[in-house]
């Protein structure tokens, strides 16, 4: 079931700059979507237009149903906010501006509720601490706790782990895959596609106000994924064989190791032929080595391609 | 209506004041003050009586809206900058509310802290001096009007900022002299007749003119006039509100 639609949705600021060119998206209910994209490419414009804090020029936006504009109310109860700054009031203490939080969205006191986002985040212990004396990773989760305060359905983290410490992000992806057992919806932004490889359902490709492709990250990478067959040789060759360089082989390292590009989805990869005829060229093996393609390729590869027509 | 909401940023708002209690409670008492000691006692004791009134009970109704009408733009101001500084703003904007509940949250407690201060600047005035008060009930509107139509004057600025200069800007050069020169401490009919013109078109003149009345029935204009100044400009101020949210200026890219 869809949660959030996005149709066609421009923004053009007042100086002309248009941040998103009529992006269009469908967000399921219960997925972690994490949408990739360089700075500038209109990701936290997007999250932006669709909890409120800006009006889109044009398009329509509905979370669960509801116009973000006309529904506002409707749509952002149901919506939850992580801004990528550090948006605190330094004097405050943590409950107070979590209670604060549940209450601007309208939702009775309910202590009970927020003790238990707060001990799920580890933030229970500073409840009554000044924001101010708090580490960067506790302020990140304060504002965590303030968007789970009024038991949102959709959840938007805009870049949630830019400038965290390893270990903090391992913590923060915990949180996430918690969240979505207990079925909140994740929007993720981030310009780490390790994050995105290792929690995301789906993966959305942002750049330059457009979304260049969505797809589910396994069949992401199965689909753009190449694999490379790694041949390293007994003897360095100085000139590759002619049946060899036909089959697109190239040298590295100084004639030490021949390397073959393949993709996994094709029925016949072609490397029992190809070894075959590596060994009937008179070329001795000594090991032999393949890489899955990360996202990051494919990232980098559908970006550059952008680049390339405009 | 998302009365939650209200609640939530009326409380948080006060909780400020209430933090900081001291600076909130003790200046206007320590100011107060200071004005009798200067105006009432040192220059009081040679002006003697203002229209059948001692000076010093004199200048109470101008002292009180001296402290309100700064009092309450100065925390709506700074209520609404603030969160626009530091940046927690997008809470605001991304929250199912409507401008008119953000302006009741935080318009609301700016009112009542300057209301809570002005109370207090009449509990030390009658310390010092024997206060009657001919009108309570048109006594206590004015103020609570006057509390509330700053505060919204307050909130325009604190959203027209840019920085923390222009937040004292207006207060310092536009609000501060107008107050000074509205008769808070003299009435009108002691200035020469050209001033005493000019005096008529500073709206602050109307609001202190017509607190006064309250205090002890004399005033430089009509009461009914003192009502429309200051329910016009509480319209007017709500007005350009409205717009200001109808339009993002100012706080929605």
């Amino acid at each position: 079931m869809s949660m959030v639609q996005i149709n066609n949705v421009r923004k053009a600021y007042q100086d002309g700059f248009e941040a998103l060119k009529g992006a269009s998206l469908e967000i399921h209910e219960g997925e972690i979507l994490a949408l990739l994209g360089p700075n500038g490419a209109g990701k936290t414009t997007l999250i932006s237009t669709i909890c409120g804090i800006t009006q889109p020029t044009s398009g329509k936006i509905t979370v669960g149903g509801h116009d973000v504009v006309s529904d506002y109310r409707g749509a952002r109860s149901l919506v939850g906010l992580v801004p990528q700054e550090i948006n605190l009031e330094p004097f405050e203490r943590v409950m107070n501006t979590v209670r604060f939080s549940r209450g601007l969205f309208g939702k009775p006191k309910d202590d009970a509720l927020l003790e238990r986002i707060l001990r799920q985040l580890s933030l229970w212990d500073k409840r009554d601490n000044r924001i101010m004396e708090l580490s960067g990773g506790m302020k990140r989760r304060v504002l965590i706790a303030k968007a789970l305060a009024h038991e949102p359905r959709v959840l938007f983290l805009d870049e949630p782990t830019a400038g965290v410490d390893v270990e903090l992000r391992r913590d923060m992806w915990k949180i996430v895959a918690g969240l979505k057992e207990a079925g909140v919806t994740i929007i993720l932004t981030t310009h780490y596609i390790e994050e995105a490889e290792a929690i995301a359902d789906r993966i959305g490709v942002i750049n330059k106000g457009e979304i260049l492709l969505v797809e589910e990250k396994t069949a992401l990478m199965t689909r753009l994924g190449q694999k490379e067959l790694r041949i390293e040789l007994q003897d360095p060759v100085e000139t590759l064989p002619a049946v060899l360089a036909a089959r697109g082989l190239r040298i590295e390292e100084d004639g030490q190791v021949l390397v073959y590009c393949y993709d996994t989805a094709q029925d016949r990869t072609g490397i029992a032929t190809l070894v075959r005829k590596v060994s009937d060229a008179g070329l001795v093996l000594r090991d032999l080595q393949t890489r899955q393609n990360s996202l990051e390729d494919i990232f980098v590869g559908l970006v550059s391609k952008q680049e390339d027509a405009a | 209506m998302n009365w939650q909401a209200i609640r939530a940023i009326y409380v948080f708002e006060m909780s400020r004041f209430f933090r900081t209690l001291l600076q909130s409670f003790v200046s206007p008492v320590i100011s107060t003050s200071l004005y009798f000691v200067v105006f009432g006692a040192a220059i009081g004791s040679r002006i003697d009586q203002v229209e059948g009134v001692s000076y010093g009970a004199f200048i109470v109704p101008g002292l009180i809206m001296l402290s309100v009408m700064t009092q309450a733009i100065s925390n709506a101001s700074f209520g609404i900058y603030f969160p626009k500084f530091i940046g927690t703003i997008y809470e605001l904007l991304s929250a199912p509310i409507n401008f008119l509940e953000i302006v009741l949250g935080y318009v609301g407690a700016a009112a009542t802290k300057a209301l809570f201060i002005g109370i207090v600047i009449l509990g030390t005035s009658a310390l010092f001096v024997d206060l009657s008060i001919q009108h309570p009930l048109a006594m206590l509107s004015f103020l609570v009007l006057t509390c509330v139509s700053f505060a919204l004057f307050g909130f325009i600025i604190g959203i027209w900022a840019g920085n923390f200069e222009q937040l004292q800007l207006i207060p310092l050069l536009v609000v501060t002299p107008l107050v000074f020169l509205g008769g808070s401490f003299y009435s009108i009919s002691m200035l020469p007749p050209v001033w005493q013109t000019i005096s008529f078109f500073n709206p602050v003149v109307y609001l202190v003119s017509g607190f006064r009345w309250s205090f002890f029935g004399l005033a430089d204009v009509p009461i009914g006039l003192s009502l429309l100044a200051i329910g016009g400009f509480t319209l007017l101020c709500l007005a350009i509100i409205w717009l200001i949210f109808k339009t993002g200026w100012r706080i929605r890219a």
